[in-house]
């Protein structure tokens, strides 16, 4: 079993490693600094286990995973984050608050190891709810080739739908996202988006004209 | 006589259409008497317009003296003071212009009665309203004030919660002790002594303490030995203090929430090394201390960066100096510098 932990301080992966010294099977195969690292690990090794820090730099743990399309079972550590920790209990998934305990680490490994199908699900549904916190509500992280590109929320102009994908309009240009209209919908709520067409939402902001039809 | 506030500007029109409207009584009830229209018209202007000269007196005067005891007595006494002396002005200098014309003289002693009653009515009304418009305007100023001391408390309980230590900083220090405990003992053993230094240090202090410069940046130190531990390869600090400020003061606890503000930001919002960069200077008996750290323009969010801690300093800034402008915050080719000016006293 492949593991790679994401955490941007290293004594909190020395933590982790240490604890996984009792699992011969789980091999880690990489450490991250950062969700960008992160992202690159996954694609490249394609593990079967993540553990996951919250807040990173640049983009959050939350972040790093709606860019992975199919994301491994992920064990989050996290210190104190609210949101975060609302996020896991809505979906009961399993959370390591740190410090953690040896004991506590373990349940977690069991439980991640009867229950494997699961937890893919859960992530999706983990990640959704997060995406509604006031941090992220902020901002929309999409890939863009090879690079990853924080696209801030007032700069969307509109999203159009497109298949599997939507279309984020910016001044800078398209981008796409592997998200429904739904969601995008849901975690644009707070601002001042109007979903106007089964295939659009727009940004009220930046409405110069409108024709009456 | 003090000038009109803007805020009472909007009734000069008023004021002066009431006295325009009674100079045009006036002198058409003094042509029914049979007087000549010029005396009318020099008569019913010269009186209207001190009268209302006097009414504005009081109004003005209102301003600056509102009686609290026996208010009433004094609408009075101010009333017949002032319409006796107006009504003396007016017959000296209308007998002085035409005392040649002994029916226009006749006229003017025998109506001296009802003028001094117009006189008496018309300050009195005035003292009235502008006595009512000053009670209340007074009594809207003692709500706005309460209400202000309330807002201050809670801003002041607020703040002191804010005070107590970042928990995401506390839980994350405890994980790496936590890390430390096995392989390097000794190294945990100094990050929790570091770790309690640093709690009593916030524990301690109140809000109006001073402390020296030297002593604030060695609690500084601290804090960034703790963050160092944390993020070691990553965090890089320059500290650069001028020469023979060490004595200077500054409220205590103030750095280190700047400084954990510019770390925050500069850590999260970049990837790879982090400089940041502490100045402290002196300049024109006020210490400058100027706080730099990186950050990424183009994703730099100020809403979550410089929201919640920042703002309470400036707050708490605020409270102690009565100033403004004493936090202030820039970009400069990626970098976010925050200065915090802090005035000596003298």
């Amino acid at each position: 079993m492949k593991c790679i932990i994401i955490d941007d301080e290293p004594l909190a992966r020395m933590m982790v490693k240490e604890y996984l010294q009792a699992y011969p099977d789980i091999e880690i195969v990489q450490e991250c600094n950062d969700g960008f690292e992160g992202i690159k690990a996954i694609q490249q090794y394609q593990p079967d286990l993540i553990f996951l820090d919250i807040q990173m730099p640049k983009i959050n743990g939350f972040e790093m995973l709606e860019l992975i399309d199919d994301p491994p079972q992920v064990i989050f550590t996290t210190a104190f984050e609210e949101y975060a920790i609302k996020a896991f209990e809505t979906h009961a998934a399993d959370y390591l608050l740190k410090p953690f305990s040896k004991e506590r680490f373990d349940k977690a490994i069991q439980k991640l190891l009867l229950q494997k199908n699961n937890a893919v699900n859960n992530t999706q549904a983990i990640v959704e709810t997060a995406s509604r916190s006031v941090v992220q509500s902020n901002r929309i992280v999409v890939k863009d080739g090879g690079k990853i590109k924080i696209i801030p929320v007032p700069q969307i102009q509109y999203v159009e739908a497109a298949d599997d994908y939507v279309k984020i309009h910016t001044a800078d240009g398209l981008f796409l996202k592997k998200k429904t209209m739904q969601y995008l919908e849901d975690s644009l709520q707070q601002q001042q988006f109007i979903r106007v067409h089964r295939s659009f939402i727009i940004n009220t902001q930046l409405i110069t004209r409108i024709d009456p039809y | 006589m003090a000038s009109l506030n803007k805020n009472n500007a909007k009734y000069i029109p008023f004021f002066v259409g009431w006295a325009l409207l009674w100079i045009f009584i006036q002198w058409n009830v003094l042509l029914k008497f049979g007087i000549t229209e010029t005396e009318a018209i020099v008569d019913s202007y010269l009186s209207n317009i001190l009268l209302a000269a006097s009414c504005f007196m009081v109004f003005n005067n209102m301003k600056y003296y509102l009686p609290k005891n026996e208010k009433y007595w004094y609408i009075v006494a101010v009333s017949f003071v002032l319409s006796c002396c107006w009504l003396i002005i007016i017959r000296v200098i209308l007998w002085y212009i035409f005392k040649n014309d002994e029916h226009y003289i006749s006229t003017l002693q025998q109506s001296s009665t009802i003028r001094f009653g117009f006189a008496f009515l018309m300050i009195g009304c005035m003292s009235t309203i502008s006595l009512l418009y000053y009670t209340q305007k007074d009594q809207q100023r003692t709500i706005e004030q309460q209400k202000e001391i309330q807002q201050l408390a809670k801003d002041a309980e607020l703040f002191k919660l804010r005070q107590q230590l970042q928990p995401h900083f506390l839980f994350n220090s405890l994980n790496s002790i936590s890390a430390l405990t096995a392989t390097q003992p000794e190294n945990a053993r100094h990050m929790i002594q570091q770790l309690s230094d640093f709690l009593r240090g916030t524990i301690k202090k109140d809000d109006q303490h001073k402390n020296s410069l030297a002593e604030e940046l060695q609690y500084l130190e601290l804090y960034l030995d703790i963050e160092k531990v944390r993020f070691g390869h990553r965090l890089k600090t320059e500290i650069n203090v001028a020469e023979n400020i060490q004595q200077m003061e500054l409220p205590s606890l103030i750095l280190q929430p700047v400084v954990e503000n510019a770390i925050k930001f500069g850590l999260y919002d970049t990837i790879g090394e982090v400089t940041i960069s502490i100045a402290a200077k002196k300049e024109d008996e006020t210490l400058v201390v100027t706080v730099q750290n990186p950050f990424d323009a183009e994703t730099a969010q100020p809403l979550q960066g410089t929201g919640f801690g920042l703002a309470s300093i400036k707050r708490r800034l605020f409270l102690l100096f009565a100033r403004q402008d004493l936090l202030q915050t820039k970009t400069e080719n990626d970098h976010f510098i925050t200065t915090i000016i802090i005035p000596q006293a003298i």
